[in-house]
């Protein structure tokens, strides 16, 4: 028996290993790259002969300016408010979809199911023109509202579905202890409710960093621009050297900051927060 | 401190269904008042439409000499224990029942000084810093408790507070439930399961069944004298006995032997009716209480089984011919799942409680004795008990009604 186990558990350490090289070898390839100087970056070897911080100089103080800067700061910005507002109403509509009982509920389910399933590059064109008509485009909200229709469904989703776990009798034994129900929603339902709602900024922020098609589709200048659009747009130091250090190095620096969000929020989403409340 | 009075108060439910139905119960102030009945009967939708949890559909709901219909829980000064226990699970045991006091603004000092009594008193001194999901179905149990006795309310509203306990600890709470009850004097309404609790907690114990109140009465009263088989059949364990009989010419022809009438019960009209004797109403004949033994009852029976629980001898057996049947008793027997109630459920099976010096053993023929006193005899159409003596006031044994007085129906009595 126990031969049999210790195989299994080598099988699983042999199968897991596979996966997890696979899955960050193309990461460590581009850490690789952002490392090395632009004579060296076609050299084939994953430890940098000579570690230089050139392309990372490069994109922030390079010859494209502050283009790289600027695109961060559309980034950060998009992210957060499309992430916020996202977020908000899909709680209010999650809310009322876990506590209440009212005809066309499950419309409100399947309609926001539709929507998400529409690949995003078939709105791309039509959006295109509409937002040159209303003047939407290349400007924050422009991205803003794409972004949000995108992922409501899915944050309507995942919070109904951390809502519908709640037992909501806390909410009347609160009101039994002499809470008012805000008092019963803020000391009972939020800190119940909050590991659901971080999650669901962290995949509305990831959705809305990660874009491309958007991006490059419905901006044009550093107005509007977003990291990933502006990577695009990035150019070799000669009509004839392709780019590739600064994208690394680029590509490097944007994963940063959805790193440090996951990190902070990981320690908010704990699972089974519920657990123990009724009998089950 | 307060009373409490329902006046004919409804709940209906969003799809139409009736879950109490006006219902009337007036709780004194200080009182220990109990409701039991079988599941689904609407216990805790009433209790939760006193704590203001639920909206009362019809009727009038009294707390003091308010009427709270429209007030929020939190106005209503009650304390809940509910039945799924709803504890936070996000703080520990001494921030749960520590919440109510918090939001009442009590200093800290005090908070700590009274959570730390009540744990002393439920056992949970050692798990005060632990998250619920950690303890045991009956440590949150008693969490729950604790959150309602660390307060000092007007009402005491608890749902099956002992429910997950094990035996020894479930008893020990009862006693300190009726302590805390006694000491600090506060109104109680109590829902439960359990017979004993029901029995031995309560100042009055109401009945309920489908939504509506069958007797409200001392736990004697509903023992000794229920108005109807519904009641009979679920006070007390084991359950009462039912058999088919038939009254004439002032006599009751049980299944096994003809007894005399019941004194309480002489000029009852003579007709069908269904006979309950309580296990303890028999006895080993040769043990049975010599002052009674004159006008009582004997007869042979076909010991099937007995069971010694120590203090008492349970003896099963079985009789020919039909069992009693009535809407009643089958509500009962769904409900206890058949095995609480032999009379009801099984085919012609008696249970009698003998003392522990019966000679009865399993499979022997043993003569027993029946207290012919302590029959009770019920209508077969509407379940309801009859009492020849109902009409004079009283059921005293000795007070001989006239035959004209002898009708059934005794429905309203209590
Ligand atoms: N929200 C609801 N909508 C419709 N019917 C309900 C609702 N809640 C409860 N009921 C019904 O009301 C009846 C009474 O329920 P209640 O919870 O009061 O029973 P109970 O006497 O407390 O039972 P138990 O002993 O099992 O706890 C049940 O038949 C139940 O199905
Ligand atoms: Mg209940």
């Amino acid at each position: 028996m126990s031969e049999r186990t210790s195989k299994k558990v080598f099988s699983w350490t042999a199968v897991n290993t596979v996966i997890v090289i696979a899955a960050l070898f193309p990461v460590l390839w581009i850490l690789s790259l952002s490392l090395k100087s632009a004579d060296t970056v076609t050299d084939g070897r994953l430890i940098p002969a000579k570690f230089s911080l050139d392309n990372y100089e490069g994109i922030f103080t390079g010859s494209g300016g502050d283009v790289f800067t600027k695109a961060l700061f559309n980034s950060l910005g998009i992210a957060i408010i499309a992430t916020l507002i996202a977020v908000t109403l899909a709680a209010m509509a999650a809310y009322a979809i876990a506590r209440l009982n009212f005809p066309g509920k499950t419309v409100i389910l399947t309609a926001a199911l539709a929507i998400a399933m529409f690949p995003p590059i078939s709105v791309v064109g039509p959006l295109y023109n509409l937002w040159r008509q209303l003047g939407l485009f290349d400007t924050w909200q422009g991205l803003i509202i794409p972004y949000m229709t995108f992922t409501l469904p899915l944050a309507i989703y995942t919070l109904s579905a951390f809502f519908r776990e709640i037992p909501w009798e806390l909410e009347q034994a609160a009101q039994v202890d002499g809470a008012t129900p805000f008092q019963a929603f803020r000391k009972i339902i939020v800190p119940l409710a909050a590991p659901g709602v971080f999650t669901t900024a962290i995949l509305v922020f990831i959705f809305a960093w990660n874009d491309f098609v958007f991006a490059i589709s419905l901006t044009s200048t550093e107005r509007a621009q977003t990291v990933p659009a502006a990577i695009s747009s990035f150019t070799g130091a000669s009509q004839f050297s392709a780019p590739t250090g600064s994208i690394a190095a680029a590509a490097v620096i944007v994963t940063i900051p959805i790193i440090i969000m996951v990190l902070i929020f990981q320690r908010r989403i704990v699972a089974g927060l519920t657990a123990g409340a009724v009998k089950g | 401190m307060a009373s409490i009075q329902l006046n004919h108060v409804t709940k209906r439910y969003a799809d139409g269904f009736e879950a109490v139905k006006g219902i009337d119960l007036e709780v004194a102030d200080g009182e220990f008042v109990i409701l039991v009945g079988p599941s689904g009967c609407g216990k805790s939708t009433a209790l939760r439409m006193i704590a203001g949890l639920e909206d009362i559909s019809d009727g009038e709901l009294r707390i003091g000499d308010e009427v709270v219909n429209d007030k929020a829980p939190k106005d209503r000064d009650i304390a809940m224990v509910f039945q799924n226990y709803a504890l936070y699970p996000h703080m520990t045991v001494r921030e749960n029942m520590g919440f109510a006091l918090k939001l009442a603004k009590v200093d800290k000092a005090e908070i700590d000084r009274k959570v730390e009594e009540a744990a002393k008193i439920l056992d949970l001194t050692g798990h005060l810093d632990r998250k619920p999901a950690n303890l045991s179905g009956g440590q949150r149990q008693r969490v729950a408790m604790g959150r309602a006795i660390v307060r000092d309310p007007a009402v005491f509203l608890m749902d099956e507070p002992l429910s997950n306990l094990d035996a020894k600890l479930r008893v020990q709470t009862r006693t300190e439930v009726s302590r805390i009850q006694q000491r600090l004097g506060t109104t109680m309404i109590y829902v439960t399961h359990d017979q004993t609790e029901a029995m031995t907690l309560g100042d009055r114990v109401a009945v309920m069944r489908a939504g509506t109140i069958q007797q409200v009465a001392s736990p004697k009263e509903l023992y000794d004298h229920p108005v109807n088989l519904f009641v009979a059949g679920f006070i007390g364990s084991p359950a009462m006995n039912f058999f088919p009989a038939r009254l004439s010419g002032g006599r009751v022809h049980l299944p096994f032997g003809d007894v005399p009438l019941p004194a309480s019960l002489r000029g009852a009209p003579d007709g069908q009716v269904i006979a309950g004797v309580r296990p303890e109403s028999f006895e080993d004949a040769e043990l049975a209480p010599e002052h009674h033994k004159g006008e009582s009852f004997e007869f042979d029976a076909e010991v099937e089984l007995v069971e010694s629980m120590g203090s008492e001898l349970y003896a099963y057996f079985g009789y020919e011919g039909e069992t009693a049947s009535s809407d009643q008793l089958e509500e009962i027997a769904a409900d206890a799942g058949l095995a609480d109630v032999p009379g009801a459920g099984e085919t012609g099976r008696v249970v009698a409680r003998l003392s522990p010096e019966s000679k009865a053993a399993s499979g022997q023929a043993t003569r027993l004795w029946l207290d012919v006193e302590r029959i009770h005899l019920f209508d077969p159409h509407d379940g309801s008990r009859l009492s020849a003596a109902k009409k004079s006031g009283s059921v005293g044994a000795d007070q001989v009604a006239t035959p004209a007085s002898g009708t059934n129906g005794a429905a309203d009595a209590g």
